[in-house]
């Protein structure tokens, strides 16, 4: 068993990348939806803290990956607030129903 | 006073009578008194050229006032000019037509009153006598060409004054018809100097002339260029063969014709004559000697035997123009000028004593229906009587001057050419213009009434037509000329005033007596002042037996017209009778109306019938010929049209929804669609890249 190197950061985050991209294009729920999303933003997260510990470039990455943090945190908040109101509009959440741009 | 002062007055005189007739045809139907001001306009017009005239003669007598202004450039070559030409002859021929002029004005105030287009009657005056102002005091001929028309175009509007007469509109028509005849070989005339001197200024192509510059470089077109220009003459002055529009032009009101159709317009021709006299080869004034011959000659025989009192003072008016066209020919300058002068005054009193008498007797033309008119109207009687004596040539008169002077230089002409017969021509005239005038005379004055009706309504007319015949026949006597009553050259019309002209046609082409061998030649005129030493020498031998000659031809006349219709001691009718074919002939005015409807006439109609129906078959065949194919044309293309390029334009269209029908299907508007697109080109891409 090998020392626990940048490969296997990588790997876990472009898993975390992939379930969700997989959650974004399956699931029908809106709300489903955004923890893909999150789970995205999570993979970006972990993709900066390894290159920081295993690259030569001081604290950058500890500082965006806080920001991302922060970004994440408003971009779920205002993401909630438009589900409410496609909700109330609606009266659904499953984004497979919300095709008003088709025509 | 200098030369420019001079020359403002002239510019004056010129433009005065053109606000008159602005300002009287804009403003004569609102304001009925409005004639007062183109009268007073006229008045200021003559006093003003009696000033030009007074200061020219007596200060500046010797010189030739020229003045131009650029009127516009077409290029560095081509550069039109409009200017004054102000010599003795100009101021002289400004004060005839300034005062005959503002006496008809005056004259025409009783004559037209009670005229529905009195206003306007006075504005055409007004043109005219600015378009006449305008000839006289012309330095090039391009200028005199224009008021040349607009003295013709003021001519029609005035024979056409009473235009609901057909006759009126008529005449008015013919006289602007036959003028153009003329004026067509005078603009032919004019091109070639233009052509030939690249001017249009009469000094500036005397001196080229003088300088040995020929048209086309040959003499014979110097004669032609002489001849064309004098077209302008015989239609202006209605000479033979174009003289029978002046007879008509008697159609308009009688002061007209006494201002225009006697005494100012038709002596336009003259004056042109007289301006290129210089140019005037041999046989160009053989040509002019002729057609005055014959101007003289025609209408004096008609003029015999016509009825209505204008008629026989219209034709008398061509045989005296013809006079002095033939003095012209025969190469007496100064002659000619002076019988213009004194035949303007006693013509115009003449034309304006039948006015009154046509007045009087309340349009009654006819003088057979006249008579014993002495005792109605003593002044007018008194006056046509010296106008009479005055065109007839009997001593004392002004007409016996210039007349025995234009006689005497055509006997000498004989005598130095041998050509007599305008000696013998003039002669006759002579005899024949005593004797019709005083048939006039004595028809409508002497003797007993014929209408008694209209005889006892005759008054005579009022201080305004009164005052111009009293002036005009005061003018007809000697006195103004010349203080020797037999001898116009003692006068100082000849001794002071009117100089011989200056010739600058080539030595050769002129007549012997002409000819300037002995004469020193002036470099600064480029030409001699007189004619040789022969021609005055046969001028002083023709001078007494042409007076005698002259007189008795007078005398014989008058006592004939008196023998025949005073004491009736021959009988007319039957001498009539006894060459009937002549009174005949002479009755229908040698049947030239006649002669003139059946060919010209008659020809343009039938030249136009036959273009006409060219126009109608062969021109509008072919213009419909064409539509005709156009529209075939046409329905070929809207054919390709409809079906081609629609078919094009409709297919693109169909295509163009074809496609956009297949890929509608991948806009499903789901989200989660397009970003499985977007991801899967995402991983193509990287793919692409990294391979």
């Amino acid at each position: 068993m090998s020392e626990i190197g940048l490969n296997h950061f990588l790997v876990v985050s472009t898993l975390l990348f992939s379930m969700g991209i997989y959650a974004i294009v399956t699931r029908k729920n809106a709300i489903m939806v955004l923890m893909g999303v999150e789970l995205i933003l999570n993979s970006a997260n972990i993709n900066f803290i390894a290159f920081t510990r295993y690259g030569n470039f001081g604290l950058q990455g500890h500082l965006i990956a806080l920001f991302v943090i922060v970004l994440a945190a408003a971009e779920a908040a205002i993401a909630l607030a438009i589900v409410l109101n496609i909700y109330k509009t609606l009266a659904t959440v499953n984004v497979d129903e919300v095709d008003s741009l088709k025509d | 006073m200098t030369e420019n002062v001079l020359i403002n007055i002239s510019l004056l005189i010129l433009f005065l009578p053109l606000l008159g007739f602005v300002v009287t045809l804009l403003l004569g139907k609102k304001i009925k008194s409005i004639y007062l001001f183109e009268v007073t306009v006229l008045t200021a017009t003559l006093i003003l050229s009696i000033l030009v005239a007074f200061f020219k003669l007596s200060y500046f007598i010797d010189s030739k006032i020229i003045t131009e202004i650029e009127w516009f450039r077409l290029s560095d070559t081509i550069s039109i000019k409009l200017g004054f030409l102000i010599d003795n002859i100009t101021v002289l021929m400004l004060f005839v037509v300034a005062l005959i002029s503002a006496l008809v004005h005056y004259f025409s105030i009783a004559y037209m009153k009670g005229d529905e287009r009195y206003n306007r009657y006075f504005a055409y005056l007004g043109i005219f006598t600015f378009s006449m102002n305008g000839i006289v005091l012309t330095h090039n001929i391009l200028m005199m060409y224009i008021f040349w028309e607009l003295v013709g175009l003021s001519s029609y509007l005035l024979i056409g004054f009473w235009f609901e007469k057909k006759s009126a509109s008529d005449a008015g028509k013919k006289a602007f018809i036959v003028n153009r005849v003329g004026d067509l070989g005078m603009f032919a005339g004019i091109l070639i100097l233009y052509l030939t001197y690249n001017t249009f200024s009469f000094d500036q192509i005397f001196n080229s002339i003088a300088a040995g510059k020929l048209p086309f470089n040959s003499d014979f077109w110097l004669s032609i260029t002489g001849i064309l220009l004098f077209m302008g003459a015989i239609g202006k002055s209605a000479q033979f063969p174009l003289h029978v529009w002046l007879p008509d032009a008697m159609e308009g009101p009688t002061p007209v014709s006494a201002l225009i159709h006697a005494a100012t317009m038709v002596a336009a021709g003259v004056y042109l004559t007289i301006r290129i006299f210089g140019l005037l080869t041999a046989d160009a004034m053989m040509f002019i000697a002729i057609i005055g011959m014959l101007s003289a000659f025609i209408p004096a025989t008609i003029a015999l035997t016509q009825n209505d009192i204008k008629k026989v003072l219209a034709y008398s008016t061509v045989s005296q123009l013809g006079y002095m066209i033939m003095a012209l020919g025969v190469g007496a300058y100064k002659f000619a000028f002076f019988h213009l002068v004194t035949h303007a005054f006693f013509k115009a009193c003449l034309f304006l004593g039948s006015g009154s008498v046509i007045h009087a007797m309340h349009h009654e033309q006819d003088i057979r229906n006249m008579g014993g008119l002495r005792k109605k109207l003593p002044l007018t009687y008194a006056t046509f009587l010296i106008s009479s004596l005055a065109i007839s040539g009997i001593p004392l008169t002004s007409g016996f001057l210039s007349k025995d002077g234009i006689l005497a230089s055509s006997y000498a002409f004989g005598s130095l050419t041998g050509y007599w017969i305008f000696p013998a021509v003039g002669f006759f005239v002579a005899l024949l213009t005593a004797f019709y005038m005083f048939r006039l005379v004595i028809i409508t004055f002497h003797g007993e009434p014929r209408d008694q009706h209209k005889y006892e309504h005759a008054k005579e007319s009022p201080f305004v037509m009164a005052m111009p015949l009293a002036v005009l026949a005061i003018l007809s006597v000697f006195i103004f000329y010349t203080p020797n009553p037999f001898n116009a050259d003692q006068g100082w019309f000849f001794s002071k005033w009117i100089n011989s002209p200056t010739l600058s046609a080539p030595n050769e082409t002129r007549f012997d007596f002409m000819k300037s061998e002995n004469v020193v030649p002036n470099n600064s005129t480029h030409g001699e002042i007189t004619y040789s030493e022969v021609y005055t020498e046969a001028m002083h031998a023709a001078h007494f037996p042409a007076m005698i000659l002259s007189l008795i031809m007078a005398i014989t006349g008058i006592l004939v017209a008196f023998v025949f219709y005073q004491w009736k001691k021959v009988n007319v009718e039957k001498l009539t009778n006894a060459v009937k074919p002549l009174y005949t002939f002479s009755l229908n005015k040698w049947y030239f109306d006649e002669l003139y409807d059946k060919t010209f006439v008659a020809g343009t109609i039938g030249l136009s019938r036959l273009l006409g129906w060219f126009d109608l078959k062969i021109i509008d065949g072919a213009v419909n010929g064409a539509a005709t194919l156009t529209r075939i044309f046409s329905s070929f293309i809207g054919a390709f049209d409809n079906i081609v390029v629609d078919g094009i334009v409709n297919l693109s269209a169909y295509m163009s929804g074809f496609i956009g029908l297949i890929f509608r299907r991948i806009q499903t508007g789901k989200v989660q669609t397009y970003l499985v697109l977007v991801i899967f080109s995402l991983i193509i891409l990287l793919f692409l890249f990294k391979f």
